[in-house]
């Protein structure tokens, strides 16, 4: 099956970087295993004092989608302290490779879990296998894949389908036969988010008074917008309202990032929908 | 220098020059419908007949009628299987190899949800199964015996005039699957002891979208597809003349370079695989090294994956195929290589090469120049590799 990877995707499986075992690794991480078909060894060196991730190498046995998520998950975390590599999700990974195609993105998710590992290992923990965790329990057998990480697979991605579940998690990829119980987990996590979600109000829209506009705005960058941001290790904050101008501030990751154009359509949107349609949002200097 | 090297045959091939040239006219000016009255018509039934003559020649049919054109190998594949259960209402077992490609296979596993049951044979290490097993599996339900005739990932030649045999004197009917070894071997179907042969025109040489079944004179039939009175009742839809016709030309080709197959593929194709495995530790063969199609090498690498290798080799313009998980679509390696028992280290890491008349000693220099230097980056990046990597 010729897959359609996209040039970054290609330029980092053909040109890898971080390729190797750091000598006196600080912490290792190994998962996934050979029979699975994928498997990733990370090594970090971290500073004593900062906790900054001074390097970090992979080994990867892979196709070409995991060889490039591997370099792009090493690349995310250099420089970074620990606590701030640890908000890194799979989404991030294929942000970075601009994109994967859907069946890959179990790939993705291979780099968050070695880095979860090594990150346990650096910190001496015990690293709790997903099989032996009480909470857990074995869902797809031919690919060892447990109930707890298809949950959070299905919460960080939106996931709607079994499909996709194997598509990022492999579960139900090989026998089929767990794809019943699949279905029932996504189910009951659907039924779950469907209940913390914010409920959209259908009341019509009053017209604001400009103090209740810019406590609206404060209101729905503090509870809908911030807490997105900063589970990508970014922020943001309010400078200044004038008129139908929103003027605001990203800080931490979102800063100069690839992303930070997708981030400020994504802010002027949810403020549209939540305060009003006419707002235009700008990014501005204290 | 970059040289494009096309070693994956046993997925499709290069349509031959002289095929393009036969078909040519019946695209640009004979296009009139063989059934027409007309002048348009009636030119072109003489060429349609004499492509059958020249595949019945192919497979040594002993008429020309006994060939059906289909759409493609598949089609081919699934109206004996059908056909052979449709006359045969009262029986609802058909006994095959857990090898066969899903032309065969999926088919048979649909069939189970309609209340048929399906035995499949095992292979052993090599990739041969044991004709012994496919006889105790005989009931007096058993309608069918359909195995393929070579398999497509590994070139492995199974004994199909064997099977034949047994089929005969348990009066069960046989089906081959004969797409990868037609025009690689030398074929007689008439002591092949079998009633259906299945083939395909891309695996040849002619284009996709034509294929062939040879049926037995004198067995029972009934059509898959139904429609007109196309191919003496036996299949309904309109000729596909320039493809057809290309069909011919490209059984006559095949006829003509057997010789060549047998002896300059197989030298090429023998040099490929003695030169990767004394070049590079840790790599194996999949499937009998004797009973094999002589332009296969399915080889494996351990500790490193095939679609990397692949997309590796695509780069430097060598394109082959794999049997890894990732290529297949699926996540699970390729059937074939898991029903022979090849462990997962070296499923994973598998390449199948396949040539052709038209693959040169140059194309092998080539990729053993370039094939060493791919596996030991990979196995560089590799955490299972701890030996040598170059």
């Amino acid at each position: 099956m010729a897959w359609d990877y996209n040039e970054k995707v290609k330029e980092l499986y053909r040109n890898p970087k971080n390729v190797g075992l750091i000598d006196g690794a600080d912490g290792v991480g190994e998962v996934g295993s050979i029979v699975c078909g994928d498997a990733m060894k990370l090594s970090l060196k971290v500073d004593p004092e900062t906790e900054v991730i001074e390097d970090a190498k992979f080994q990867t046995f892979g196709c070409g989608s995991a060889i490039a998520s591997s370099t792009a998950l090493t690349e995310l975390i250099i420089g970074k302290t620990v606590d701030e590599a640890l908000k890194i999700t799979n989404r991030d990974i294929v942000e970075y490779l601009g994109g994967l195609p859907a069946e890959k993105m179990h790939c993705s998710v291979m780099g968050r879990e070695a880095l979860e590992a090594a990150v346990a290992d650096y910190r001496g923990l015990k690293v709790v296998h997903e099989e032996e965790d009480p909470d857990s329990q074995m869902v797809c057998h031919c690919f060892g894949v447990t109930s707890k990480k298809i949950e959070r697979a299905i919460r960080e991605n939106n996931l709607r389908t079994v499909e996709e579940i194997t598509n990022y998690t492999k579960a139900g990829g090989g026998c089929g036969s767990c794809i019943d119980e699949l279905e029932q987990i996504l189910e009951s996590v659907k039924k779950e988010l469907s209940v913390s979600a914010p409920t959209a109000s259908a009341e019509p829209r009053k017209k604001l008074t400009t103090l209740q506009k810019i406590k609206l705005i404060e209101e729905t960058i503090e509870k809908e917008i911030r807490p997105e941001l900063m589970k990508d290790g970014g922020d943001i904050t309010l400078l200044d309202v004038d008129g139908q101008n929103v003027v605001v501030q990203f800080m931490g990751r979102c800063m100069g990032c690839q992303a930070a154009a997708y981030t400020l359509a994504g802010v002027q949107e949810k403020l549209r929908e939540m305060v009003s349609p006419d707002l235009v949002v700008t990014v501005g200097n204290e | 220098m970059m040289r494009n090297v096309y070693l994956d045959n046993n997925a499709t091939t290069m349509v031959a020059p002289e095929v393009v040239d036969a078909m040519l006219p019946f695209l640009r000016e004979h296009y009139g419908n063989p059934s027409s009255m007309h002048s348009f018509g009636g030119g072109v039934m003489g060429p349609i007949e004499a492509a059958r003559k020249s595949v019945a020649a192919l497979v040594g049919a002993q008429s020309p009628s006994e060939i059906i054109f289909t759409s493609c190998g598949t089609e081919a594949d699934n109206t004996a299987i059908l056909s052979a259960l449709q006359t045969q209402p009262d029986k609802n077992h058909v006994i095959t190899s857990r090898v066969e490609h899903p032309a065969v296979r999926s088919l048979l596993q649909s069939l189970t949800r309609r209340g048929y049951l399906v035995t499949e044979v095992p292979v052993d290490g090599a990739g041969l199964l044991d004709p012994s097993d496919v006889e105790r599996a005989i009931t007096a339900a058993t309608a069918l015996i359909t195995v393929m005739a070579a398999n497509n990932e590994t070139g492995v030649v199974h004994p199909i005039r064997e099977l034949g045999a047994i089929a005969r004197r348990n009066g069960v009917l046989m089906h081959t699957d004969a797409v990868q070894l037609v025009g690689k071997e030398r074929l007689r179907v008439d002591e092949l002891n079998v009633d259906f042969l299945a083939m395909s025109g891309h695996k040849i040489h002619a284009p996709k979208g034509v294929g062939a079944l040879w049926v037995r004179r004198g067995t029972r039939f009934r059509p898959f597809v139904i429609g007109g009175h196309q191919e003496r009742g036996r299949r309904g839809g309109t000729e596909a003349v320039p493809n057809i016709v290309a069909l011919g030309k490209a059984a006559e080709l095949a006829l003509e370079h057997l010789e060549d197959e047998q002896v300059r593929v197989r030298r090429l194709r023998d040099r490929l695989e003695s030169g990767l495995m004394e070049a590079i530790p840790r790599v194996k063969l999949n499937g009998s090294s004797a009973q094999r199609l002589p332009n296969t090498s399915n080889l494996s690498f351990e500790h490193v994956e095939g679609e990397a290798i692949l997309l590796m080799m695509s780069d430097l313009g060598i394109a082959a195929s794999s049997g890894s998980a990732c290529t297949s679509g699926s996540l699970e390696p390729s059937h074939v290589l898991r029903a022979m028992g090849v462990s997962y280290t070296f499923a994973h890491g598998s390449i199948r090469f396949s040539l052709s008349r038209y693959t040169t000693d140059e194309d092998i220099d080539y990729v053993l120049e370039k094939m060493p230097g791919i596996i030991a980056r990979l196995r560089q990046i590799s955490p299972f590799w701890t030996g040598p990597v170059e």
